[in-house]
């Protein structure tokens, strides 16, 4: 069963046709990656995924169910779990409380946390779940630590331990690349790296060299349109691709 | 079980503070009656009425981010919860809690699940709106005063023993704002306040995460107006009166106040904060009227002024510029 099936999915910002019909599948344990201009349409989309942008017309299916009508909240508790281009933590609480807050809402996991008495780090299985996520990203000594003192680097692995401590089934990654420097990049695309296969992801990236690397499948966006979907090295030498990439690198 | 949510760091300035305060309004009667000063206890018994309420107000305003404007109103739904029974011979205290309790617990349940929909200064204006009708709608009542309000004949009475006596009374406020602050305190660190206090730190995240933060602001918003509204009972039980002016929006930017000055998202702000606010309002006139006699009136400047610096020089209040690593 694909993990991911979006059929014609569209969005307009008054005259602007964000997303153009988009119909493209994320299969088990496969990464896709979506790399696309500034402004295709990348970040629109995986909102119109999680459930934050309202599709105008057509379908989402998570795991062979229609989540189209679903809001996100109830997306998120189906499995989807989603991470931001522009970083979107809790700046005020420490980086244990941003991924016990995830852990908190896991998929599967009850459906509320209406329970008002005891300390939420007295949940001992809540308390490993959330140290593996941050030793799966390499924050162990950054526990404790607030996040608004947090270096950018170490926030944009915060964005991803978030999403690993809800136990997605499928994971939407905006940009998780984004400005960061080569040492962190490196150490970011190993943890893809090791992330690969163990989840489904879809993967938005400006770094083709990461994307290359990585993807089983890359889908290429341009004005909200896919203009082509294939393997690494079938999008390299796609001449549909390399025209509307004119001018940027193309490795 | 452990009585404690958490571990108490007893050399934190913030610990010493709250214990100092608490010890001292504790024997606070005591000392009153050693001075022969019985005005003072029912001084401080306002200070802790309006703590209660603030520490209620605290709830969604310090740890879920939302800006009431309107809380004063079930600080007035809870005095006419006991003046309106009392004026037909109702003077039982569990009725009139009771009475209080579940008429806010619906009307907040109401006003919330509107306002709630709103986010920022949409939701000042809301909740704003919602206690300027039940403002009017307190005038309205000719049979119990009208603007004038109504007096309360007697004081609320719980079996064995009543609040008629002041003592008592104070220490009904003081064991109020103790259990409000304890449950408080549980409730944040509680895994329903760490979504809360989420929800305030970056609501999109916590959405996105699965958690559906509306149910658990509505929920904090009833619990918090429950909390105004006995500090409203009390109230009526200290001034032996309601009146509108309970509810008037100046009451509810006071609430606002208070815990801004004692420190957002701190559990023990909400009573520094009411205890700098009203010794304030009390003292600022007479200091002023020896000082500078010709500017008696212009003793409210002089609190703003203060109010001024301290937004300004303590940006978590004074409370919550103390050091420490828990809320
Ligand atoms: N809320 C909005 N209202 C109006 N227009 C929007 C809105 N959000 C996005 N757009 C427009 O939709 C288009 C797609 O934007 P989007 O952010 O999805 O692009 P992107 O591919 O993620 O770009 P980038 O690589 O810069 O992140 C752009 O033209 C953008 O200006
Ligand atoms: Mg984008």
């Amino acid at each position: 069963m694909s993990a991911l099936v979006t059929k014609s999915l569209v969005k307009r910002f008054g005259g602007v046709l964000a997303t153009d019909h988009v119909s493209l599948t994320v299969e088990a344990h496969e990464l896709h990656a979506v790399i696309g201009p500034n402004g295709a349409g990348k970040s629109t989309l995986i909102g119109q995924l999680a459930g934050e942008i309202v599709s105008d017309e057509g379908s989402v299916h998570l795991l062979g169910q229609d989540v189209t009508r679903l809001n996100t909240h109830q997306r998120a508790r189906l499995g989807l779990a989603r991470t931001y281009q522009i970083t979107q933590l809790a700046k005020e609480f420490s980086a244990l409380d941003n991924v016990l807050l995830a852990v908190n809402a896991r998929a599967g996991h009850k459906a509320h946390n209406f329970q008002f008495w005891h300390n939420a780090h007295d949940d001992q299985d809540a308390m490993q779940r959330a140290d593996a996520a941050l030793a799966t990203v390499g924050l162990t000594s950054m526990r404790n630590t607030l996040v608004a003192t947090m270096a950018h680097g170490e926030q944009r692995q915060l964005e991803i331990a978030m999403a690993l401590a809800t136990e997605p089934r499928l994971l939407l990654l905006d940009e998780p690349l984004a400005g960061m420097s080569q040492g962190e990049s490196a150490a970011m695309i190993a943890l893809l790296k090791s992330l690969k296969g163990r989840y489904p992801m879809l993967l938005v990236e400006h770094d083709m060299e990461a994307v290359f690397a990585l993807a089983d499948r890359v889908s290429v966006l341009v004005y909200g349109r896919i203009i082509a979907t294939g393997t690494p090295d079938n999008i390299r030498s796609n001449r549909e691709v390399r025209a509307a990439y004119l001018g940027e690198e193309m490795p | 079980m452990k009585f404690f949510p958490q571990p108490i760091v007893w050399s934190s300035p913030r610990t010493v503070t709250a214990i100092v305060v608490l010890a001292l309004l504790a024997m606070l009667p005591i000392i009153a009656a050693a001075f022969d000063a019985s005005y003072y206890v029912s001084l401080t018994t306002r200070i802790l009425i309006y703590a209660l309420a603030a520490i209620g107000l605290n709830l969604i305003l310090g740890f879920g981010g939302m800006v009431s404007l309107g809380h004063a109103m079930y600080v007035l739904l809870g005095a006419y919860a006991v003046a309106i029974p009392a004026s037909h011979g109702v003077t039982s205290g569990f009725t009139q809690l009771a009475i209080a309790i579940s008429s806010t617990a619906l009307l907040a349940a109401g006003v919330g699940a509107v306002s709630l929909r709103t986010t920022g200064i949409a939701f000042i204006m809301i909740t704003l709106a919602f206690a300027q009708m039940l403002f009017f709608g307190a005038v309205s009542l000719k049979d119990y005063g009208g603007d004038d309000g109504l007096t309360v004949a007697a004081r609320s009475s719980f079996g064995a023993f009543d609040l008629s006596n002041n003592v008592t009374l104070y220490y009904a406020a003081f064991i109020a704002v103790l259990v409000a602050l304890y449950l408080s305190w549980r409730a944040v660190l509680s895994p329903f306040g760490l979504v809360l206090r989420g929800s305030k730190a970056n609501a999109r995240r916590a959405i996105a995460l699965g958690h559906p933060i509306f149910q658990y602001q509505l929920v904090a918003y009833i619990a918090s107006a429950v909390v105004c509204a006995v500090a409203g009972v009390l109230l009526a039980n200290l001034t032996l009166f309601a009146s509108p002016s309970y509810g008037a929006w100046t009451v509810s930017g006071e609430l606002i106040v208070i815990v801004i000055l004692g420190g957002l998202g701190t559990v023990f702000g909400p009573v520094v904060g009411a205890i700098i606010l009203l010794a304030l309002e009390e003292a600022l006139p007479t200091l002023i009227e020896h000082v500078l006699p010709d500017y008696k009136s212009n003793w409210m400047l002089l609190l703003g002024l203060f109010i001024f610096v301290v937004a300004l020089v303590l940006k978590h209040g004074v409370f919550g510029s103390l050091k420490s690593r828990s809320p």
